[in-house]
């Protein structure tokens, strides 16, 4: 498949791109539950992957990308391998998470959405992830870390920095 | 069927596992194992518990001993002092602040005393992997009673009686749904369940979902007997990971036994489910949006009529419940409609399950009857608001719904007063404020909300809700006029009569409900350009308390701006009209000197 976003699209990747295409082209509503699977195998949707996804399923390109724009969860850029997310519901916004996400975004200097330079880190804003006990929470790809202040963010940051230097 | 002397359920919900449940699941295999235990104690992850700001919970069994904010680190002690000498670890126990005594049991603390579990009733009791829990819990004898005693006719007309209404928000009465769509003649028919809980802060669908996912199952299959459907989807949040791993599981194994497929109970009935994932988009919580989303395109909603009864998904008559509703579905067909009617209020039968969070004590989830007042669920429930604070208002119903403000705690919580005091039952959060809250604050933090989720289908909502939204940052910054809040009552008016769904049509409750009860705050912000509660910054000031300073000068070197001045070891000072109020200076103060002032 030609690549025009500059990352790494190994064959391997269209290879199961178009197995899973086939599993769902019989489906009604396919679309949808190609693209949660499309994004799982590229970690986001490039063009040139939607265009194999609308070659696929025989639709046109423009719906394809009008389902992917629509949708928060699907992305049209890479992320960070630390995926930072930010919990914005009720219950951690009335407990402070709008500071978190400022002083997230001061630390890191990026913009929602935005990924580092260094590829390591993004920061996204997201709607509840339920672990309202813990308000308020952020989600660093899968570890949860509650009951946090604006002091924590700093430590949480270098922890996984301190991880790429081992 | 191997016999235990205890048994170890341990929460296995969302919020639980974020704190480390499962490292102590297999800590505890792992101690049980090392004392030779294995076939005397038996540990089960179960569902949610509800109260999950003490998490992560374990209780044992038979004593019913109920443990705490348990760490891995405890996991030692609670092995040999509980399960090898028989003695209660009571460190470990809740400590009922009322009580200001030690309790072993969930039922005498008086977040559980009070509640009443019927759509909650299997969630932290059984593990929702495994059927077979679910059945010795009466689980599909309601399918079972149905399939093989009722005509469609008798299911529709037994939840009817009982008067369950929708518990996704509207509170349609779920019956009449299900005899519209029971009428047209079909050679397809579906049934849909909405599990896309996007009402930030609430999350009762997913542990029912969590906890006990059968029993959405069961009721689905009842629903298609009763409206003639053979086909189900269940439409959820792909953010709920644990959710979606044990409904695959679960469908799995009703499939296994016989109890999804093919002539069910040897009847004429089939009926089959399927699991799909939402994206992301909180107008896909609209019924028509849902099903458009299923059939795999942009979630944006349809006109209706045709309303889905009659044409929903791929046009077909199609009933749509929420989680909470078909979890009530078995207890009704099992216990009667008599008996559930019996619990509640005049026009809101049965029980609702809130997820209650923000500034209270005990953040969880709580299922009471209706008619419950507020003051209960803060106070007796939920324990109160923490370090002391004032209640100032409680808000239900999430970006549709409004606030019930400390006058009005008394008031008895039903589908019908919330409407009265212009807010809404919702799906079910309810997130409780304290005096540090500011309420313009809110109303501008959902109207967010509402702007970025707008689908941009229909004009009132694609445009009426960043008007309204850019009047309120307008107002938070202090550039707020006195004719704003008429433009916004115009707005909030026209928009409610003209938007498409009902997504748009209250998405200026949370503005109308915040001027009804805190007009006093907006005209603090537009005409004193203070924010009372300390809240929006663009109208707070800085100030260096010169008394705590000690003149180390680190905020100075911190300020963007330098509007700090001052000398070595002497007081500093914030120039109030270089400030930007960044607060950094806050932040690297040591001794807490710099405070905001409204």
């Amino acid at each position: 498949m030609g690549c025009n976003c500059g990352c790494v699209c190994v064959d391997a990747n269209a290879e199961k791109l178009s197995e899973v295409i086939e599993k769902y082209k019989n489906t009604e509503g396919a679309l949808i539950p190609v693209l949660h699977e499309a994004q799982e195998i590229y970690g986001y949707l490039p063009l040139s992957v939607q265009k194999a996804v609308a070659e696929g399923l025989d639709i046109s390109l423009a719906e394809v990308y009008g389902v992917v724009t629509f949708y928060t969860q699907f992305s049209l850029n890479p992320k960070g391998k630390y995926k930072i997310q930010v919990c914005l519901g009720t219950a951690c916004y009335v407990k402070g998470a709008g500071d978190i996400y400022d002083k997230l975004k001061a630390a890191l200097n990026l913009n929602d959405g935005d990924c580092t330079e260094d590829g390591l880190f993004s920061v996204e804003a997201c709607r509840c992830i339920g672990a309202c006990g813990l308000a308020p929470v952020i989600m660093v790809n899968d570890d949860v870390f509650g009951r946090l202040t604006v002091d924590d963010i700093d430590g949480i940051i270098k922890q996984y920095k301190d991880k790429e230097i081992e | 069927m191997q016999i235990y002397r205890s048994h170890i359920l341990v929460c296995g919900g969302t919020g639980c596992t974020a704190s480390k449940s499962l490292e102590i699941i297999s800590e505890l295999e792992s101690h049980i194992n090392a004392n030779s235990l294995q076939n005397e104690v038996k540990v089960v992850k179960t569902g949610c518990f509800g109260l999950c700001e003490k998490g992560p919970i374990l209780v044992i069994y038979p004593e019913g001993a109920t443990y705490v904010t348990v760490a891995p680190s405890d996991v030692k002690e609670i092995v040999e002092e509980h399960l090898v000498k028989g003695r209660i670890v009571k460190r470990l126990l809740p400590k009922d602040a009322k009580l200001a005594e030690v309790v072993t049991s969930l039922d005498k603390v008086d977040f559980f005393a009070r509640q009443m579990r019927i759509a909650l009733r299997n969630c932290g009791v059984i593990n929702p992997e495994v059927i077979d829990e679910y059945i010795a819990c009466d689980g599909y004898k309601a399918l079972g009673k149905v399939l093989t005693e009722m005509k469609p006719a008798d299911v529709i007309a037994e939840i009817k009686k009982s008067g369950l209404r929708g518990r996704g928000g509207g509170g349609f009465p779920t019956g009449v749904k299900w005899e519209l769509a029971s009428k047209p003649v079909a050679d397809q028919k579906y049934v849909c369940c909405n599990a896309d809980e996007g009402d930030p802060g609430a999350f009762m669908d997913r542990s029912v979902l969590e906890g006990d996912p059968h029993s959405v199952i069961e009721a689905m299959a009842i629903a298609g007997y009763a409206i003639g459907a053979s086909q189900g989807y269940i439409y959820i949040r792909a953010e709920y990971p644990i959710a979606v791993e044990r409904l695959q599981i679960a469908i799995k194994q009703a499939k296994e036994y016989g109890l999804l497929g093919k002539n069910i109970f040897d009847s004429d009935f089939s009926f089959d489910l399927e699991l799909r994932l939402g994206a992301g988009a909180f107008v896909c919580g609209e019924e028509t949006a849902l099903m458009t989303s299923i059939e795999g395109k942009r979630g944006e909603p349809r006109p209706r009529p045709p309303f889905p009864a009659n044409e929903g998904l791929w046009r077909k008559p199609t009933v749509l419940n929420n989680v909470e509703t078909y979890a009530n579905i078995p207890s009704i067909i099992n216990n009667g409609a008599d008996w559930f009617a019996s619990i509640g209020t005049e026009k809101s039968k049965g029980t609702k399950v809130f997820a209650i969070g923000g500034k209270i004590n005990n953040t969880g989830l709580v299922e009471i009857p209706m008619g419950t007042t507020l003051r209960e669920v803060v106070y007796d429930i939920g324990g109160g608001i923490p370090n002391g604070k004032k209640f100032k208002a409680a808000q239900t119903g999430g970006p549709s719904g409004g606030c019930i403000p400390a006058q009005l705690i008394d008031t008895p919580i039903d589908y019908d007063t919330l409407i009265q005091l212009g807010s809404m039952m919702g799906s079910g959060g309810l997130i409780v404020m304290d005096e540090d809250n500011c309420m313009v604050d809110i109303a501008k933090f959902f109207l967010e909300f509402t702007v970025d989720e707008s689908c941009g289908k229909c004009p009132p909502c694609r445009i009426g809700t960043k008007r309204m939204y850019e009047i309120l940052e307008r107002i938070t910054e202090g550039k707020g006029e006195e004719s704003d809040i008429e433009k916004l009552e115009i707005l909030a008016k026209n928009i409610k009569a003209s938007a498409l769904c009902g997504l748009g049509q209250t998405a200026p409750n949370p503005i109308l409900s915040t001027l009804k009860y805190f007009r006093d705050e907006y005209d603090a912000h537009i005409k004193d350009k203070k924010c009372p509660a300390g809240v929006c910054k663009s109208l707070l000031k800085f100030v260096i308390d010169a008394d705590k300073c000690k003149g180390c000068s680190l905020c100075q070197r911190k300020c963007p701006t330098n509007a700090i001045s001052g000398e070595i070891k002497k007081p500093y000072v914030i120039d109030q009209d270089k400030c930007i109020k960044c607060g950094a200076c806050m932040d690297a103060c040591k001794f807490k000197a710099i405070e905001k002032k409204a």
